[in-house]
């Protein structure tokens, strides 16, 4: 099944680049002219997200910066480990959500100072791969069409990060404990 | 929310550092945190051009009509309000499954272009739509197959099994997937209920913006 899926994920996008043209040539479509028209809007694409992206950038960096976050993490940290967690992996519960680079540094760091066999590598793998940066994707998909009010979708996106990370927690425990 | 939890971020940083005596922390975060943005935004430039010019040789082709339809009924539970053969559906699709390969790199750019057709059916610009809201929640659950960035570190710290977290991740994905589901359909029933109201008694509340 591993093997099988890491083929996919090898093949799937050499086959696409080489796919794609070759079935629209045989439909008579001018695929080069049609690449270049498409790939304009890339630039002006990637442009327009910049004032989002600089924007919660910033704040995200003020707030790790200023020592808040680590507060915040030190505080709650004997919380979980009495409920039989160790401690070590809340942060990355606060992380995960607001920093892509931020959280895969620490699971990076977890790993290296527990081992990647550890109970707490374990956990911190698998909350690392099972969700994606809330706060990213929102400020780049709205960012990149403009829209101002996402209304619920911010709710929507840190309550699977909380469902995810508490599942996460209980399948290693239960898988590996 | 996103107003709160933005000017939160910064206030509570202000205060903390304010507290810790580290204000010049604050200075250097903020050019720091701005100069990542654009770094981010920069290295999007290339995948976004190359996927871009790739899906619309897609789009030409009808290629992507062809898939919205063989993957339709998946899509149409998902997003039920987007028309059958609507370019969208094809993008959502490829934002999917590029997901669920773990490809973030192809899956930004279709998510986006996903994003950019579903505006065309917005008629309010500044607002999202409940399908760009469930696009979204997919999105951030980001369900995935194989993670083989976790993998790849995994073995660099030499793992004696750097795969075991494959079953653990997808089980972990597949119930943060769920939720996300479920958690827009509960908010788009619940939006869709309080328009219908708003609607019809419009006038007994003109306080009340629809």
């Amino acid at each position: 099944m591993l093997s099988w899926i890491s083929v996919i994920s090898a093949w799937s996008i050499p086959i696409m680049v080489a796919f794609i043209p070759l079935y629209a040539y045989t439909r008579k479509v001018p695929v080069y002219e049609s690449f270049v028209e498409g790939a304009k809007d890339g630039f002006s694409t990637a442009i327009g997200i910049i004032p989002h992206l600089v924007g919660m950038m910033v704040a995200i960096s003020v707030f790790r910066s200023s020592g808040a976050l680590e507060f915040f993490v030190g505080w709650t940290g004997p919380f979980l480990q009495s409920l039989g967690v160790p401690g070590e992996i809340l942060p990355l519960g606060l992380l995960r959500p607001l920093t892509g680079t931020g959280s895969l540094a620490y699971t990076t760091e977890l790993i290296r100072a527990y081992g990647p066999d550890s109970m707490i590598g374990r956990i911190a793998s698998t909350i690392q791969g099972s969700t994606d940066t809330t706060l990213y994707v929102l400020t780049v998909y709205f960012g990149a069409v403009g829209i101002r009010n996402g209304r619920y979708a911010l709710k929507v996106g840190l309550f699977s990060d909380l469902v995810g990370f508490i599942a996460a927690i209980a399948v290693c425990l239960l898988v590996f404990g | 929310m996103i107003n709160m939890i933005w000017m939160g971020m910064i206030l509570i940083g202000f205060g903390f550092a304010a507290v810790n005596g580290n204000i010049d922390a604050v200075t250097k975060a903020v050019f720091d945190g701005a100069q990542t943005g654009v770094t981010v935004s920069f290295g999007l430039i290339s995948i976004l051009v190359f996927w871009l010019g790739m899906m619309r040789i897609a789009e030409d082709s009808g290629l992507l009509k062809k898939v919205a339809v063989m993957l339709g009924p998946v899509v149409r539970f998902l997003f039920p309000d987007v028309p059958k053969d609507h370019p969208a559906i094809g993008y959502i699709l490829s934002n999917m499954s590029a997901n669920l390969f773990g490809l973030g790199n192809a899956a930004t750019p279709m998510g986006i272009k996903a994003m950019q057709e579903l505006q065309k059916l917005n008629p309010d610009k500044d607002t999202a739509t409940p399908a760009m809201c469930t696009l979204l929640a997919l999105n951030t659950a980001s369900i995935t197959l194989i993670p083989t960035t976790l993998i790849a570190i995994r073995l660099n710290y030499e793992s004696a099994n750097p795969a075991e977290i494959v079953g653990t991740t997808l089980l972990a994905t597949a119930i943060a997937t769920a939720a996300a589901i479920l958690a827009d359909r509960w908010y788009r029933r619940r939006t869709i209920r309080r328009k219908q109201p708003s609607g019809i008694g419009a006038g007994r509340n003109p306080d009340m913006k629809g």
